[in-house]
């Protein structure tokens, strides 16, 4: 087995062996969901409204808080240096850490953005669509989160720095994934917002990793 | 241009310019303002015309500026010289300021023409992810305690802000926005009356030449911090070996 392939096992076995894998990131945003009929009112037909937005902002918190330990700990314990003596490449490491992140929580918590559509009053037709723009705008976010993870390795305050970093460059994704809802919903083709979130996944990808790979090396030195 | 890395030939060679461009800068200022006084009134805008020449430059200003956050970051993470970095951290505090001003007297020109602050339009959204990263970009740079660590961190967050740029530029064109498209620099010349054109384009010189002299002035307290901070260390060493 190639060394890609064990480094992405032995995420995806830290984050089910360790954590019990997405079902942290899964309740934070079950509990998320609940507040909000809670503060705004239980109208299904105002808070299917809502949901749009809602389910993006849970979807990014939910990744927000996950991302803040994807490099920290590696650093802490030492096994980013031995990554780096590794045959791996720093944007392999980079990709396949972020690749596992997505895998183990993006994917569930776009899953999970089903059961929250619902009983936010979201149309059942609407369904598809929320689940197929959660998965890539989980993807956009594992790549951007990947990136602010990576250049805040060693920063004396951790979590609220990632956010601060990495909020402004969340927005491209919900911005088109939101909208290819909202489309549909106006009755209109959610097909432009979905190619457009497609491609802040691809440069989210690109520049991700790079940048995320510019970041372990200045962790080094 | 390489010579001008050092940091004490950046020194001697600009010590003489800063002293001019506060000059110049303050004399602009007041010119263009004194002027965007005297224009006459816009027929559909009435007095509140005048806000253009505040906003309208600090709006160009707060975008250049990043693009030379972005290009200071850019030489730093290729040639490792530590001035790239002290420039691109000089550029933050003006930079943020001209895009703040700019969003804020947007909101003040708003409200009277359009009927509101503020709208969830491409080009003001655009100009508050530029805000907030300089914000980001000044929140990273301080976020350590190693210097070289933290200036590699925050170069490469800089360069990947970058493309923040293209977006706000053409989000008048890709968009439909309530915010107008441009009119100053446009396919077919500008189609600004020249009575607002001049006033327009010294108050954009004034900021440009008051960026350069903050810029400056703060790269030659950053050098002589450095130059503080080696000559304690010398001799804290030199009362050792005493």
């Amino acid at each position: 087995m190639n060394g890609a392939g064990l480094l992405l096992r032995r995420e995806m076995a830290l984050a089910w062996n360790g954590g019990g894998g997405p079902l942290l990131a899964c309740g934070f945003l079950l509990s998320l969901a609940v507040i909000v009929p809670l503060g705004a009112g239980p109208q299904l037909d105002q808070l299917a409204n809502l949901a749009p937005g809602l389910v993006w902002l849970a979807l990014s918190l939910a990744s927000l808080l996950t991302l803040e330990r994807l490099f920290e700990r590696d650093f802490e314990d030492g096994t980013l240096d031995l990554l780096a003596m590794g045959p791996l490449a720093d944007e392999a490491v980079v990709g396949v850490k972020v690749l596992a992140h997505w895998l183990t929580i993006g994917l569930p918590l776009a899953l999970m953005t089903l059961p929250v559509g619902i009983s936010l009053g979201l149309a059942p037709d609407q369904l598809p669509l929320l689940a197929v723009t959660a998965a890539l705008g989980a993807l956009a976010f594992s790549f951007t989160g990947g990136l602010g993870a990576a250049l805040a390795i060693g920063a004396r305050k951790g979590g609220l720095l990632i956010a601060v970093i990495v909020l402004p460059l969340f927005l491209p994704p919900v911005i088109f994934g939101a909208g290819a809802l909202v489309a549909q919903a106006d009755g209109r083709s959610p097909g432009p917002a979905l190619a457009l979130l497609a491609a802040c996944v691809l440069v989210a990808g690109v520049v991700g990793v790079l940048a995320g790979a510019a970041g372990l090396r200045g962790s080094r030195t | 241009m390489f010579g001008l890395a050092n940091p004490d030939t950046f020194a001697r060679v600009t010590r003489p310019l800063i002293a001019p461009l506060w000059v110049i800068a303050a004399g602009l200022l007041i010119t263009g303002a004194v002027w965007a006084f005297r224009v006459p009134e816009d027929a559909l805008q009435g007095d509140t015309v005048r806000i253009l020449f505040i906003h309208v430059p600090a709006a160009s200003l707060g975008l250049a500026v990043y693009g030379a956050l972005g290009l200071s970051c850019l030489f730093y993470l290729i040639f490792r010289h530590s001035l790239a970095d002290a420039a691109a951290r000089a550029a933050v505090l003006p930079g943020a300021a001209y895009t703040g001003l700019a969003l804020i007297t947007g909101a003040l020109w708003g409200q009277p023409m359009w009927g509101t602050w503020w709208v969830w339009d491409a080009r003001l959204t655009s100009m508050l992810v530029l805000f907030l990263l300089y914000i980001a970009y000044a929140v990273l740079r301080g976020a350590f305690d190693d210097e070289g660590r933290a200036a590699r961190a925050a170069s490469v967050l800089g360069l990947v802000g970058l493309i923040n740029l293209p977006i706000v530029k053409f989000s008048v064109d890709w968009w439909n926005t309530l915010h107008q498209p441009a009119s100053l620099l446009r396919a077919g010349g500008t189609s600004l009356d020249p009575a607002y054109l001049w006033p327009l384009l010294i108050m954009m010189a004034a900021y440009f030449a008051l960026f350069l002299a903050i810029w400056l002035t703060t790269l030659h307290t950053e050098i002589m911090r450095r130059r503080v901070l080696a000559m304690r260390a010398r001799q804290a060493r030199e009362d050792r070996h005493v």
